[in-house]
């Protein structure tokens, strides 16, 4: 293979990806949605109308007006505002927890597939076992020894989702590991290391891309979960699900608090999993036909 | 007879995964930072060194871990989880016990309600792919998917219990006059307050299981014999019904036993928000207080729970598939 046909054609295929990507509604409105997104959690401070955190005890609990389009909080405190800058908070989950939980799903599946034999038993053997549990339990048990600090409460989000990733990981290095090109790799003198990492790796990285995509909405979904219990991101820091405690705090006289931040989640996580079924059917040439 | 066999194999090969769930389990509670008498110990300011010491020596921490280990799991399979660090000092396995039928109740409810609307929802997007049923049920999987369950539970109660007042919003039944219904209005009464909290339990459920149903069926649709069945001129509903369904729901055996963790996990959710007492409620108030005890007690039983329903989907999908158990397929 020469450098130079191999850059090509890799210069086509991510032509032809993009093309696919582009021209499937789905994932359009996805990546719509999700730069929307970072646009709207990285120019916070511009956006919002006030500030997250400043008490306004002569504005309390009011209904959406022209003032406060989303109304304010119990603490009288503007939830556009906060809304606004809760993304932050879920993108950071969001990204940090999946990479976490892609890292050490990648690491253990490509162990398991390339090694075999006792190394893939006794890996898939804790992947079974850690299935087991139902993951906010697991989290929960953990987090209640720890700060409930946001960094924290993304290590054990990433630490309980890897599992997924890793039968993914270790089915295509099984399929890949007996491949000519491995062959040729190994005849050559390359190391393990230099094998898994920058032979059969690459090739496996299309599903990766998508499952840690699909993933990123379901960590963000637990994230919320565990700051609505009360054991997440601890006010006054603004994320998505305590301010729906506050909302069911405030049930039967504050509506917008229940609806808009529970709106917010939902368009967030769609807008990932659109984007990572989109990616999916780009990747998967199987798929596009159906 | 090899229905036996099958079974009792499937039975031993549960018992690594049950010490590997009680290793994880236990090391979960020792490996954090912090051990769970200093929590309690640091609140305490009369707490002297001496006092710590002697606590420690009453809960057992200062024996090596692997001795503490052997003592929890002797009491584990005795069903002796230790007591409750709460004031009360119940056993942990009283307080799960009595939770425990509620928090089943609710599932299987949600799971039933499940397969009585996520499959017929899946044939018919099948048979009609591409049709506007089947494009809108895909565009609500796609919704439910990503919606918050608590959050769909808080517009419910606003909307079914403030706006219209139609359905209680928490408890397992009325507080006032209950004592005095008859059996056939303390029935109605407990359906009514199950309605709101099955229905949210489900959600995740029917998306998934409704998508499931759909591909599977494509799956089989496109297959001879079904071809063969259309040939030989049978209706086109003894082809789906008779002959097609009943080859697809085979793999749906296996993914329900797969979405029972999902399914218990969910219950932390409702049950907090519709003030249910159950084991997910349960769970809660123990991280809430710290109660390493009851968290430990209530991650494994969670877990074993977990792994009955998985031997349970595994005896149903031998059942329905006689290829299984004559181990003609004996793995995957």
């Amino acid at each position: 293979m020469s450098g130079n046909s191999n850059a090509w054609s890799r210069a086509r295929r991510a032509a032809i990806f993009c093309q696919e990507l582009l021209s499937n509604p789905l994932a359009f409105s996805g990546m719509v949605i999700v730069t929307i997104l970072f646009m709207v959690a990285l120019l916070a401070p511009v956006l919002a109308p006030y500030d997250p955190q400043v008490i306004d005890t002569y504005h309390i609990l009011e209904a959406p007006s022209r003032m406060h389009w989303l109304g304010t909080d119990s603490l009288g405190r503007d939830c556009l505002s906060r809304l606004i800058y809760g993304s932050r908070i879920s993108l950071l989950v969001g990204f940090v927890a999946v990479g976490i939980a892609t890292a050490v799903g990648t690491v253990l599946g490509a162990l398991a597939g390339f090694y075999g034999r006792w190394t893939d038993t006794l890996i898939m053997r804790f992947v079974d076992i850690m299935l087991c549990f139902p993951s906010i339990f697991l989290i929960m048990a953990v987090i209640a020894f720890l700060e409930p600090s946001i960094w924290n409460i993304m290590a054990v989000i990433g630490l309980t989702g890897w599992m997924g990733v890793a039968r993914l990981v270790r089915a295509e290095f099984l399929s890949l590991r007996k491949r000519d090109f491995v062959l040729a790799a190994r005849i050559s003198g390359a190391s393990n290391i230099r094998i898994v990492f920058s032979e059969i790796l690459p090739n496996a990285v299309a599903p990766i891309i998508v499952s840690a995509t699909l993933g990123i909405g379901g960590a963000i979904l637990t994230e919320s979960a565990l700051s609505f219990l009360g054991i997440g991101v601890q006010p006054p820091t603004p994320s998505w699900g305590n301010m729906l405690t506050e909302g069911k705090d405030n049930l039967e006289i504050a509506w917008w608090l229940s609806v808009y931040p529970g709106l917010a989640i939902l368009i967030t996580v769609l807008g990932y999993n659109l984007l990572g079924e989109g990616l999916r059917d780009a990747l998967d040439p199987r798929k596009r036909q159906r | 007879m090899d229905f036996l066999i099958w079974f009792g194999k499937r039975l031993l090969a549960l018992v690594p995964t049950f010490i590997g769930i009680t290793i994880i389990s236990f090391s979960v509670m020792h490996m954090a930072p912090g051990e769970p008498m200093s929590l309690q110990a640091d609140f305490n300011p009369k707490m002297t060194p001496e006092m710590r010491q002697r606590l420690r020596a009453q809960y057992g921490l200062d024996k090596p871990l692997y001795v503490q280990y052997g003592k929890w799991l002797k009491g584990l399979v005795q069903l002796d989880l230790g007591r409750s660090f709460s004031p009360d000092r119940r056993k942990v396995w009283d307080k799960i016990k009595e939770r425990l039928p509620v928090t089943i109740l609710i599932n299987v409810l949600s799971m039933i309600l499940i397969i009585l609307v996520a499959v017929p929802l899946g044939v018919w997007a099948a048979v009609r792919q591409n049709s506007l049923f089947d494009q809108v049920t895909t565009v609500l999987v796609f919704i439910a998917y990503a919606a918050p369950a608590f959050w769909v539970a808080l517009l419910l109660m606003l909307y079914f219990g403030i706006e219209l007042n139609w359905l209680p919003v928490s408890g397992l039944h009325t507080l006032m006059g209950y004592e005095r219904m008859d059996a056939w209005h303390k029935v109605l009464d407990w359906g009514k307050h199950l309605i709101l909290p099955v229905f949210v339990s489900a959600i995740g459920g029917l998306a998934g299981f409704s998508r499931y149903t759909r591909s599977s069926m494509l799956e089989v649709l496109r297959q001879d014999f079904i071809t063969t069945a259309r040939a030989k001129g049978l209706p086109e509903r003894t082809v789906i019904y008779r002959h097609a369904l009943r080859n697809a729901l085979l793999p749906l055996i296996t993914i329900l036993g797969l979405s029972i963790p999902g399914l218990i996990g969910g219950s932390v959710i409702f049950e907090s928000i519709f003030a249910i007492p159950g084991v997910g409620q349960l769970m809660w108030s123990a991280v809430m207080a710290r109660d390493y005890p009851v968290l430990m007690g209530n991650l494994v039983i969670v877990a074993v729970m977990t792994l009955l329903g998985n031997l349970l989907a595994d005896m149903g999908y031998a059942a329905a598939d006689p290829r299984i158990r004559t181990g003609i397929r004996e793995e995957e």
